[in-house]
């Protein structure tokens, strides 16, 4: 290391010059290996995903410019609209329960004492299973014929192939799933909620209800935020189950926006149109993240 | 009762109050209603188990058993025979553990620099790195298959693996821990003439050794369970991953439901069994991804 003399100000410009180079150079060595593969998988796809859906390219992505004429046609196209209510009916179907399913057995969850750990665990295991292996116990479990629930409840309904119950099906199944996701985020923040706020308002003569709604639900409001973006996001996205249970029948009515663009781009060879969904899928999130990360920051504010 | 203090002198303890009483039991009906609940919420895996070692028959007995009464192995054995299991296991294994060592270690490094080293440019990258979380990569699947196809990787374990790696969360969880180390544990260890990488590797990974456990195991398990891009990307049937693999020889079974819970049950068991040992890690690790931790 060079030592430098005080009062010598050209060599200490020198060195320090020489120093920043080395920082330089050593921050950019242990940058470059991650930076390099999120430029190329994640920056790079994105960028020609916007670039794509303005051509007719197929699935090698060659093709011709083509402007505005993918947007055009997917405006007017039927499925289109139907894989964008179906996404939106699904996320209906399970965001808000999921929510509120994960809060409710947070809090059945939190006043147990030696029972808690082994009751998390029950809840939370099945978020650990692959998506495959969850839907074939759930297409077991609701099989037509032979399945245990149909057995017990005496019913008849083909549930995955019923044009009605495919979608609540596989949002129940969904929740079933990822449900034990929500109840850790919520078990944290309730945990984080000072209890002199409880003990205070108990002095007050508050009491079951309105202790829950004038302190926990308020408290609790940025981890509910944050778990409603998180569940949005992911379920426009939604691909797995629904390819894996109902392949988007009976007659599309589970075709959802990902697997519209996943059968026009890989079953098709529409690449070009298939990136058009993908853009309008990005914008969507997009404007959630947006909206949803300003209402996170006023419950962080208030 | 040994002392006996003046107002309950005589007499036995005073009676509960009604309400106290009531609040007992309620609580007691609670608590009762929070362990049915947790059974019926594992009732379909168990269900998948028994029904994977019940002989073939049995499955589709009317009224069903909740017990097996015959134990059968069959299922498994025919299953580990008569389809590429083995080698899609050893595929899920070497492609999760690789995609767990080169995420960490990738991520590790990045985020040091970002963290500790005082260079310029730092501050922009932090933000292109931040842009990451909002891109969705399931909207850009079909650039990204043509890419991976051009470079001649698809049905490739390197295209199977490269793209997991281009998520920018571990970084961001490692910089925010970096973060709270005081700089001048590093400086000291330069001052002695230590280079950035021993500074990393000796003082400041030690120090998160355990979000590095709880990651680890956290990434293992989302790498083993990913679906989407393994799906995509590996067409040769030989080369799937077990979840993807699975689906393939359960569609060939149809109603052979003991041997299609005996696949999934195989797919399912290094997961279950990581978050059965690791549980606390995993809920660390997942509350990181998260952003509460």
């Amino acid at each position: 290391m060079l030592k430098t003399v005080p009062g010598k100000t050209d060599t200490q410009a020198v060195s320090k010059q020489v120093q920043a180079r080395q920082k330089w150079m050593t921050a950019a060595l242990m940058v470059a290996p991650f930076l390099i593969i999120y430029l190329l998988f994640l920056i790079y796809p994105t960028l020609r995903v916007i670039q794509l859906s303005f051509t007719n390219a197929d699935l090698n992505g060659s093709g011709r410019f083509t402007g505005l004429s993918n947007y055009i046609k997917l405006l007017h196209e039927p499925t289109f609209w139907n894989a964008l209510l179906n996404t939106l009916y699904f996320i209906l179907l399970t965001v808000i329960p999921n929510t509120l399913v994960g809060l409710g057995l947070a809090l059945l969850i939190l006043r147990l004492r030696r029972l808690k750990n082994f009751v998390l665990a029950a809840f939370f295991l099945p978020y650990v299973l692959p998506v495959s292996v969850v839907t074939s116990v759930w297409n077991w479990v609701l099989d037509s014929n032979f399945g245990l629930f149909n057995f017990l409840t005496g019913s008849t309904v083909t549930w995955f192939q019923d044009p009605v119950w495919a979608m609540p099906a596989v949002a129940f199944v969904t929740i079933w799933w990822t449900v034990g996701f929500n109840i850790l985020l919520f078990i944290a923040g309730l945990q984080s909620i000072s209890p002199d706020i409880y003990e205070a308002a108990a002095l007050d003569g508050a009491s079951g209800a309105r202790l829950f709604w004038s302190i926990t639900w308020p408290n609790l409001w940025p981890v509910t935020s944050l778990i409603l973006l998180l569940q949005l996001i992911a379920q426009f996205k939604i691909f797995d189950q629904i390819y894996l249970l109902t392949t988007g029948g009976p007659f599309d009515k589970t075709l959802v926006l990902l697997l519209y663009s996943y059968r026009e781009g890989f079953q098709q060879q529409h690449g070009g149109y298939a990136s058009t969904i993908g853009v309008v899928l990005m914008l969507i999130i997009l404007v959630v993240s947006a909206i949803q990360s300003k209402l996170l920051n006023r419950g962080n504010a208030a | 009762m040994t002392t006996v203090s003046p107002t309950s002198s005589v007499t036995a303890r005073p009676p509960v109050p009604l309400g106290v009483r009531i609040a007992r039991l309620w609580g007691g009906v609670l608590t009762v209603l929070t362990v049915l609940l947790a059974l019926a919420w594992v009732f379909p895996m168990y269900w998948a188990v028994v029904t994977s070692v019940k002989p073939e028959n049995d499955t589709v007995a009317l009224p069903p058993t909740i017990w097996p009464q015959t134990f059968d192995f069959s299922s498994y054995t025919y299953i580990f025979q008569n389809s590429p299991l083995v080698r899609w296991y050893l595929n899920s294994v070497l492609t999760s553990v690789a995609i767990t060592i080169l995420v960490l270690l990738l991520s590790m490094l990045c985020a040091y620099a970002l963290s500790q080293i005082d260079f310029r440019g730092r501050s922009w990258l932090f933000w292109l790195i931040l842009i990451g979380f909002m891109i969705p990569f399931q909207a850009s699947l079909i650039p990204l298959f043509i890419f991976i196809n051009q470079l001649g990787l698809v049905n490739n374990y390197l295209g199977l693996i490269l793209p997991q790696l281009a998520a920018p969360i571990a970084v961001v969880i490692y910089k925010q821990f970096f973060d709270q180390i005081p700089p001048e544990l590093g400086d000291a260890a330069r001052m002695d003439g230590a280079s950035e990488a021993r500074v990393l590797f000796s003082i400041f990974l030690p120090l998160n050794w355990s979000i590095t456990v709880s990651l680890a195991i956290v990434t293992f398990i989302a790498a083993w369970n990913n679906f989407l891009w393994p799906f995509i990307v590996m067409n040769d049937t030989a080369k799937l991953t077990i979840p993807v693999g699975i689906t393939q020889v359960q569609s060939a079974y149809g109603v052979a439901y003991a041997k299609t819970m005996a696949t999934a049950v195989s797919a399912a068991f290094p997961t279950v069994i990581a978050y059965l040992i690791f549980q606390r890690r995993v809920t660390e690790g997942v509350m990181a991804a998260a952003g509460l931790k």
